[in-house]
């Protein structure tokens, strides 16, 4: 059974924190998104396919190359989260978690629907940024620069968005909105646009997430919905609504499914999702949550 | 319209899904005064203050701030009309640390306190500045719920229940404190189960009962009326 190279295990350790990468970074959104908004954001997937179609898009349209996309996609694609949240997502304040997931799984077959019908399941491939073309032998292992610098951007910019929830006035009006959102709104706090900038934030989040994604993986109308899977168990996993959780609980889940495609491959597809049960079982707020 | 009310609430009904909280309460609070919302558990003391934040279901009448009409506007608009708000469960942030709590709201209007001097004010904040809120003692959240909208710049301070709970040594505390405001020139609405507390401290009380204003009493009235504030009150 642990018959295996360096080669290999290294291998899979880069596979792993990969896609921990975006783990991390898709269901960080989803994190804040649920803590202030109360809506499990079932188009998540959605939003992140459509990440990966907006930098394609510009650069077979308008030959807007890698790098702008990384920047534009997110801000497209998180006007267009705040467009939903203004007109929809709005109106279902108060009411029971059940509609907010079913209008958010509408509209995430729509979106996904449309792509679907316009591009089929074929996906359409997206160049490597010749910056990153190439790679480095490190000897032990070859690592593709574009590979590293994913993991890079992503760890970063989980950071960033830690960073700002963590240490300032406008983290304090999310955590102090997330954590009662009546009084803090009493209280003078513009909670409404909060809302729907929280919204708007956690969008772009998947949309870069589907920039990042879109060299590595092919742009794919279903790309959303296999990975968004994946990501609501590391979500329930690391605890609904915890920033930090989200976080470490991606990059290690994703690691650990990594590790076992080497160890034993067959159940590297339900790993995570054992985890997830285990986890349901002894610590059901999840294990960075709060207990309700 | 004058505007030497401060607060002006006439003909308010209020509801939360089918209950229906208040029925037409009518009380005004004249800048500068120090009024008292008395009456027993469930009369709608909570509820009217709560009410005038906009923070219940749903709220018809009318309620003039400054001259202004509310009865429409979201509670973050309210806050900042220059009304502060200490909700009877204190709201502090157990995400945020003493000093985030403090320095979370919005200014309103004006110069409000300075951090510095609210930590002069109230000592005890300063030393546990960096403990996550919830962490404090019950008396120190109440007293960094009452700091935190002075930083605002609010005028007109709503304190719903604020002796609540608390060591008598701490609601003489708070007393002083209520006190010093009143000699600032704050306008205060104060919803209190604590008649001795308010007694002394209040300009004039109303009697709430049944979402209704049963009575009011001014401060050189209460030897009279005693008799028929125990009735009330029962205390």
């Amino acid at each position: 059974m642990f018959n295996f190279s360096t080669q290999a295990l290294f291998g899979q350790l880069l596979v792993g924190l990969i896609n921990g990468s975006f783990y991390a970074i898709l269901s960080l959104g989803l994190a804040i998104i649920f803590g202030l908004l109360n809506i499990v954001n079932f188009s998540h997937g959605a939003l992140y396919m459509m990440g990966a179609f907006m930098a394609y898009f510009g650069l077979t349209f308008l030959g807007i190359g890698y790098w702008p996309a990384l920047i534009l996609s997110p801000l497209i694609v998180g006007v267009f989260g705040v467009v939903i949240e203004v007109l929809l997502l709005r109106r279902l304040k108060g009411l029971d978690h059940l509609y907010g997931l079913l209008l958010t799984f509408g509209l995430a077959l729509i979106i996904e629907g449309l792509f679907r019908n316009a591009y089929g399941v074929s996906g359409q491939s997206y160049p490597v940024p010749d910056l990153l073309q190439g790679g480095l032998n490190l000897g032990f292992m070859f690592l593709p620069y574009y590979r590293g610098w994913v993991i890079v951007a992503a760890l970063t910019v989980c950071f960033a968005v830690w960073f700002i929830i963590e240490r300032t006035k406008l983290g304090a009006y999310l955590r102090a909105g997330t954590e009662n959102a009546a009084i803090a709104q009493a209280l003078g706090i513009n909670v409404p646009m909060l809302t729907t900038l929280t919204y708007g934030l956690g969008v772009a989040l998947a949309a870069f997430a589907g920039v990042l994604a879109a060299p590595i993986f092919q742009v794919n109308p279903v790309m959303g919905s296999d990975i968004v899977i994946v990501v609501f168990a590391v979500v329930v996993i690391g605890g609904m609504g915890s920033i930090m959780g989200s976080i470490i609980s991606g990059v290690s889940l994703g690691i650990i499914e990594g590790f076992t495609r080497l160890i034993y491959p067959e159940a590297s597809a339900v790993v995570i999702f054992v985890i997830m049960a285990i986890v349901l079982l002894v610590r059901p707020a999840g294990l960075f949550g709060k207990a309700a | 319209m004058t505007t030497d009310n401060a607060l002006e609430i006439s003909g308010l009904h209020a509801y939360y899904g089918e209950s229906h909280v208040l029925h037409g309460i009518d009380i005004h609070v004249r800048r500068g005064e120090l009024v008292t919302l008395l009456g027993r558990n469930g009369s709608g003391r909570s509820s009217t203050i709560r009410s005038i934040m906009g923070l219940v279901g749903r709220r018809v009448g009318s309620i003039r701030i400054a001259g202004q009409e509310t009865i429409g506007m979201p509670p973050h608009r309210i806050a900042r009309l220059g009304v502060g708000w200490c909700p009877e469960e204190r709201g502090i942030f157990s995400t945020l640390s003493t000093e985030e709590n403090l320095a979370l709201p919005p200014r309103a209007r004006g110069e409000g306190l300075s951090i510095d001097e609210l930590f002069e004010m109230f000592p005890n904040l300063k030393e546990r500045r960096n403990s996550p809120g919830t962490k404090l003692s019950g008396g120190e959240q109440q007293m960094l719920a009452i700091a935190r909208v002075l930083r605002t710049g609010a005028d007109i301070l709503v304190l719903d229940e604020i002796t609540e709970g608390l060591a008598p040594v701490i609601v003489k505390r708070i007393g002083e404190v209520v006190r010093k405001l009143k000699s600032l020139g704050y306008t205060m609405l104060l919803a209190e189960q604590n008649f001795v507390f308010a007694a002394p401290l209040a300009d004039r009380h109303y009697v709430i009962e049944e979402g209704h204003v049963v009575m009011e009493v001014a401060h050189h009235e209460l030897e009279a009326k005693m008799g028929k504030l125990n009735e009330l009150l029962g205390v």
